[in-house]
């Protein structure tokens, strides 16, 4: 059990390269962190510079109150699981679980005692003997995840472990990560870049950009309140909608200190299709462009009457003058028809014109 | 899908496959099978003459305590040459696979020896080694070791092993870095998490995922050691002083072509040829499998 603190944690490759640029995370005792990103934003270089498997360039990595920058992996009480699992091709799943425990010394009886317990727990009990190739990829995951619990470290750290299954699996894998983890109540860090499996794992979220933090909090605090437009893009699945305030037809309508925004955001669930305007909300016509019908829900893609000014600034934001809507049911507008979409004042979110800074208002 | 290709004519696919065929006959089977023959013939000391003998050759042969001599050093000699090789190229590939800078550098030059013809090396190491000539060999005696592999048949046999070894720790290497890349990095960092110091980690995780690569080289090697030597014996030691470094290959040259023995010779090829098979045929169920782990 330990908390894992980072103080202001610098990676700088030799060449130059920057990939983590001053990170600080404060992660509790028993809590689960996770790290999300784009592929290339430093979550997996951080991970491993957590795990020593990366140098540190700057600043400080702290488990359990202790400064762990030059301590080697074996001595830093963490277990990790790896995206392609790690498994040893030429031990017994009995000996990939107990591979750790003997390297420590530990006595023989002790460590059949844990392995058989984590086979339990992990349902592997029947394929102790066989080897990671006579099983799927599923039963490599839970081996991979048994090898983590033997050893009953003080941290986990994850590193994409469900990217490998397939779809229905991976939600599978994701509610039994989560319980064992808050059985075992061991701090850890979890790397993803799925948006939905950070929002569901996560008491704590992390999303990071480029080597740099964008934000930390709870995932529905986030979600609710984004602190940038690379957030608000981020999480939440279609994407939040943005577009510049610029445009009259928004100005107009914002109207107040809401008014100094560059940016407005409005997540698609939060439009309706309605002929009238919210005092205070924002109204817009579209032109339907697209239909999806996904049973319970349908998106509509329109675009903006009105050129839009900005342009798209982060990976995953929407096109400019796109607008997708959220409606529930099947029920939609035909394609090229010409409707009108209204979001009230409490829905929407208001950015400076770098999309850098929240603006209340 | 078909695989079967469709030919118009019925000979067109015999004439296709005729050159390679016409090779392998001429270059391999006649030749072998000349040496079959040989081996039951005898011939008089002029070579006018020669009688069909039966096993004869083969049962001077096993009589002769200098084949068996022979035989013995030969065996002695590729376990050598195999051992020292493979050790030698597998501590370099370790080494070499590590994320060092100028890593390129190091792997070609490590590559290059490879080729050098084996004349050339016995050449070069004669050059070092040689106690009159020899760079090295002054600093030797300046240690006080009595070095005179002309005269000294330990010595003469080190020295070949030596060249011999050294010649093919560049091919060992290849296939060892080849073998190391091949196993995913995180194995290895799974492993250095799981606690285990890195001459274990090498003891229980690479050594046994390149157990592959270790047999298929061990196979390749001892092939090496049994015949691509004859150049680099006859180049450093021409099988002295005295016999102490006539191998199996050597004894065939010598017998036959210095000593005129054609018969024996051709028996001596015959019994080599049988080895060779049998190793191929080892190496061939190996391939067939593949994954030893």
């Amino acid at each position: 059990m330990a908390n894992v603190t980072l103080r202001n944690v610098r990676k700088t490759y030799t060449g130059g390269f920057e990939a983590i640029k001053g990170v600080n995370v404060d992660v509790a005792d028993g809590q689960f962190c996770v790290l999300v990103g784009p592929s290339g934003c430093g979550k997996s270089t951080l991970l491993r510079m957590v795990a020593g498997l990366e140098t540190v360039t700057g600043g400080e990595i702290d488990i359990g109150g202790r400064v762990v920058n030059q301590i080697e992996p074996a001595d830093r009480d963490i277990a990790m699981v790896f995206q392609n699992y790690a498994l040893y091709p030429h031990m017994s799943v009995f000996n990939n679980m107990a591979y750790g425990l003997r390297n420590r010394g530990m006595a023989e009886a002790e460590v059949k005692t844990r392995v058989e317990e984590a086979a339990r727990v992990l349902e592997l009990a029947p394929m102790l003997e066989r080897k990671p190739r006579q099983l799927s990829g599923g039963q490599r995951q839970r081996v991979a995840m048994g090898r983590a619990i033997v050893r009953q470290p003080k941290v986990f750290l994850f590193d994409e472990p469900l990217s490998n299954l397939d779809a229905k699996l991976r939600i599978a894998m994701r509610v039994e990560i989560r319980k064992l983890q808050r059985r075992l109540n061991t701090t850890s860090i979890y790397v993803t870049h799925d948006q939905l499996e950070a929002m569901t794992l996560a008491d704590v979220l992390v999303v990071m950009n480029g080597g740099q933090v964008e934000q930390i909090g709870n995932p529905l605090a986030i979600y609710e309140k984004p602190a940038t437009t690379f957030v608000a893009s981020f999480i939440g699945a279609p994407p939040m909608n943005l577009m510049s305030t610029r445009a009259d037809e928004i100005k107009s309508q914002l109207g107040g200190g809401a008014t100094e925004a560059g940016i407005l955001g409005i997540r698609p669930e939060d439009f309706v299709i309605t002929d009238q305007t919210p005092a205070g909300g924002v109204a817009l016509p579209l032109t339907v462009e697209a239909i999806e019908r996904v049973g319970a829900e349908t998106f509509v893609y329109g675009t903006r009457a009105q050129d839009e000014q900005r342009v798209a600034a982060t990976p995953g934001e929407l096109p400019p003058g796109e607008v997708i809507v959220r409606i529930p049911g099947t029920e939609a507008p035909a394609i090229g028809a010409r409707i009108r979409v209204a979001a009230v004042r409490a829905k929407l979110h208001l950015f400076s014109g770098d999309g850098r800074t929240r603006i209340e208002a | 899908m078909q695989k079967q290709a469709i030919f118009q004519s019925k000979l067109l696919p015999y004439a296709l496959v005729a050159p390679q065929l016409a090779i392998v006959l001429i270059f391999f089977y006649w030749p072998a099978l000349q040496a079959v023959i040989q081996s039951f013939l005898l011939q008089d000391a002029f070579g006018l003459s020669s009688t069909f003998v039966w096993f004869e050759n083969y049962i001077e042969l096993f009589k002769d305590p200098a084949y068996f001599e022979a035989v013995v050093r030969t065996f002695v000699f590729s376990f050598a040459i195999a051992v020292s090789s493979l050790s030698f190229a597998l501590l370099l590939a370790v080494m070499a696979d590590k994320p060092l800078r100028g890593s390129m550098l190091y792997r070609t030059l490590l590559i290059w020896p490879y080729a050098v013809a084996p004349p050339v090396v016995g050449v070069l190491w004669i050059f070092m080694l040689h106690p009159s000539l020899g760079v090295l060999s002054r600093y030797l005696r300046g240690l006080g070791v009595d070095w005179n592999p002309l005269l000294d048949g330990n010595q003469a046999a080190g020295l070949i092993i030596l060249a011999a070894a050294w010649k093919q720790i560049s091919y060992n290497f290849l296939f060892f870095l080849a073998g190391l890349q091949a196993i995913p990095r995180s194995v290895f960092e799974a492993a250095a998490i799981d606690g285990a110091r890195p001459m274990r980690r090498f003891w229980t995780v690479t050594f046994p995922l390149l157990s592959p690569t270790i047999f298929f080289l061990l196979v390749v090697n001892i092939v090496y050691a049994f015949f691509d030597t004859f150049g680099i014996i006859d180049t450093m030691t021409r099988g002295g002083p005295g016999t102490s470094t006539v191998t199996l290959v050597y004894k065939v040259y010598s017998d036959g072509l210095l000593g005129g023995n054609l018969g024996s010779s051709a028996a001596q090829s015959v019994i080599l040829m049988v080895m060779v098979i049998v190793l191929t045929g080892i190496q061939f169920r190996f391939v067939e499998r593949k994954v030893t782990y």
